[in-house]
């Protein structure tokens, strides 16, 4: 009986390990291995022709602390990541409350907030640089009219980090926006009718029922905008290519110039380590503490 | 004596576009009754609940409750609960917080809050589960929920539509007897809306049965059952339901008393399958061929094909009988009812009027008359007990 038991076990123990050997095996070439590699390569020095790369253990990370343009990129993503993460998913949230209502042209209203997700970046960053053209663009011809003067949006570093963000803003809310919208339509209506028969109005059983039912769409959503902030770029190569003088410019943006305009890998390796880090910390406590407070169904 | 009835509709009708859903209804309930609105799918049961509840607005009518005019009232101001076929339960909150949901949207303080919760909770039988969450729970723990919640405010209305039909058919039979004993216990007023006429039956102080739409007959249970106003009630109503056969190919002494002999052609005559009996084949029966026969334990399902069509008779006991074989069709001619087939409506025969009100003078006193199945023929088909 022992034996058999025994037996059972190792077998299902082993069937356990056959199905996870594939995403195993492609996370490990894929995923694990790039990340020790970077790792490695960040505690070595440049190498050049006629000096070869070194063991040089924490110089890189003290030099790229030491150096100014830390602060300000570090800076700029906590801005941008801290204004468009919420700004996203508040309008995602309301718009997909507005589509899913019963107006009328619901389906034209849905289209209208999802056609800026079909984009490429890279296009809609294209559109926002003519909406933004100082003098010409859209922005300035609708401020023109009421006799402001024209503005450099992009050209200037007090305004270019926010111009930089409202297009991410636009770009994500209308895809966020599906996610909630898929999420509302398999809460049953007659939970709102209970609430209606309940005395719950609309406020009440929006905030009572809706936002609970809608927090594990939120978290998902949350951590795609988290994530989004670190490695969507593409538009600053569009729109600002960081500047003006580091003004937009963002972490990802600041190691891709690092590695291939400036060719030194190893400070970007330690730049991608300590992104990895942090990002890593966030998945924790995101695991740890906030799904226990989430209602999952 | 003439109290104002609690809940009433006047002329209500809802449709959507081309969709008809509920025309010109108009019902009145007193407070405390039970009234079930039973009839086959798409019927506008639901509707009909909905407008009651402020869930629906009607078209063209009004809602009144309480003396107070509630046509353009939300839900929550007019004073009701409502159970759901799904239960609606909030799959976020737990059992007590489901329970209390609508104590503490109205703000009632804590304590009062938890009192109610305490009463509701121990009236369902729910103690032990208030703190788990909906997909904790089995079928029948879920709608006690729904119940719990429906009753813990205290509201002296409730509706519900269809609250058993995802329950087991035993558990459905217990639950079913809980809910007419608890309306019974907080003098709730139930509107109850189900299709399962043994539900309806069961429980209500009266149905209003629907079709298309419209209400059928609204009356009490046995009123419906034996004084059907249409053929749809009288075969809705049964199961089996009433054989309707051309009033003309009956023999004339079946036909009840005072039926216009001259006028037969435009009627349908109705049998309840408990009143017909078997016989031999005489010139003074109905003619027929067994077809098949049911045995199901306490009774027999005979199926018949006469001339004019198929009929049911249903015999206690267990009969001896072979599909093929011709018999003779009998019943009390008190116990057959006319139609007219044109409009579906009982023909009104002075007799039958008569007893009429005098069955509705001793409600529930008056025997069936299935009960006048003794006609004189001693059946030639024996029953036969089981060994
Ligand atoms: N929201 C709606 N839009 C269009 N038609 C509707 C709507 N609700 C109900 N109807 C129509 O109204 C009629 C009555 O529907 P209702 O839901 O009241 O039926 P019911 O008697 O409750 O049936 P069931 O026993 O199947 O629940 C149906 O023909 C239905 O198609
Ligand atoms: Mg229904």
């Amino acid at each position: 009986m022992e034996q058999l038991a025994t037996y059972h076990r190792r077998r299902q123990a082993l069937y356990g390990w056959l199905l996870v050997s594939p995403a195993l095996i492609l996370l490990t070439l894929f995923a694990l291995s790039p990340t020790v590699a970077t790792f490695w390569a960040s505690l070595h020095s440049r190498g050049t022709i006629r000096r070869p790369s070194a063991f040089s253990g924490w110089d890189n990370y003290a030099d790229l602390i030491a150096d100014p343009s830390f602060a300000t990129v570090v800076g700029n993503n906590l801005l941008y990541a801290g204004v468009t993460i919420p700004a996203s998913i508040v309008i995602a949230l309301a718009m997909a409350l507005w589509a899913n209502a019963k107006i009328p042209l619901r389906g034209v209203v849905r289209g209208a907030f999802f056609t800026p997700t079909m984009l490429p970046m890279i296009a809609a960053a294209n559109i926002w640089l003519f909406f933004y053209t100082p003098g010409l663009g859209v922005i300035d011809a609708v401020t023109g009219l009421f006799g402001l003067p024209p503005v450099n949006w992009l050209g200037q570093p007090q305004t270019a980090l926010w111009a930089v963000i409202v297009v991410t803003v636009w770009k994500e809310a209308g895809f966020f926006m599906i996610f909630y919208l898929a999420a509302l339509q398999t809460i049953p209506p007659d939970l709102r009718e209970a609430a209606a028969v309940e005395g719950a109005g609309r406020i009440t059983y929006t905030r009572r029922v809706l936002l609970p039912l809608l927090m594990p769409t939120t978290a998902f959503i949350f951590i795609n905008a988290l994530i989004n902030s670190v490695k969507l770029i593409d538009h600053l190569f569009i729109l600002t290519k960081g500047g003006p003088n580091n003004a937009s410019k963002l972490v990802l943006y600041w190691v891709w110039e690092m590695a291939f305009a400036y060719f030194d890998a190893p400070r970007a390796a330690a730049m991608t380590v300590l992104v990895l880090l942090v990002l890593g910390l966030i998945a924790v406590f995101q695991f740890r503490v906030l799904d226990r407070r989430i209602h999952y169904r | 004596m003439s109290k104002p009835p609690f809940i009433r509709l006047d002329g209500v009708s809802k449709s959507w576009g081309g969709n008809r859903g509920v025309e010109r209804v108009d019902l009145a309930i007193d407070e405390g009754e039970f009234v079930v609105l039973l009839g086959p799918s798409g019927c506008g049961k639901s509707t009909t609940l909905r407008m009651i509840a402020g869930l629906e607005t009607p078209d063209t009518g009004r809602v009144v409750i309480a003396g107070r005019d509630m046509t353009a009232e939300p839900p929550a101001a007019r004073g009701l609960s409502m159970v759901f076929q799904s239960y609606a339960l909030f799959p976020h909150l737990t059992v007590a917080d489901n329970i209390t949901f609508g104590l503490s949207v109205r703000r009632v303080p804590r304590r009062e809050r938890q009192d109610a919760l305490a009463k509701a909770v121990s009236l369902t039988g729910l103690t032990g589960l208030e703190g788990r969450k909906p997909a904790a729970l089995s079928g029948g723990q879920r709608q006690r929920v729904a119940l719990a919640r429906a009753i813990v405010a205290g509201h002296p209305i409730c509706l519900m539509d269809e609250p058993l039909s995802n329950l087991d058919a035993k558990l459905r039979h217990a639950v079913r007897q809980e809910i007419r004993a608890l309306q019974r216990e907080l003098g709730m007023t139930v509107v109850y809306v189900t299709h399962d006429q043994t539900e309806a039956m069961g429980m209500a102080d009266r149905v209003v049965l629907m079709n298309g739409g419209r209400v059928e007959q609204a009356d009490t249970p046995d009123a419906l059952y034996l004084h059907p106003d249409t053929a749809f009630v009288a075969t809705f109503l049964g199961s089996p339901p009433m054989v309707l056969m051309p009033a003309e190919s009956v023999p004339e002494r079946l036909l009840p008393p005072g039926t216009p002999r001259d006028d037969l052609a435009g009627l349908d005559i109705g049998i309840r399958p408990e009143a017909i009996s078997l016989a031999e084949p005489a010139p003074h029966r109905h003619r027929a061929t067994v077809r098949d026969a049911e045995f199901l334990g306490a009774e027999t399902l005979v199926y018949l094909t006469t001339g004019t069509g198929e009929a049911i008779a249903r015999l206690p006991g267990r009969l001896t009988i072979r599909a093929g074989e011709p018999v003779g069709i009998d019943w009390a001619p008190g116990a057959a009812t006319l139609f007219e087939r044109a409009t579906g409506k009982r023909l009104s025969l002075p007799p039958r009027e008569h007893r009429h009100a005098e069955a509705g003078a001793s409600h529930g006193g008056s025997a069936p008359p299935r009960a006048m199945g003794a006609t004189g023929h001693p059946p030639h088909f024996q029953t036969e007990t089981l060994p």
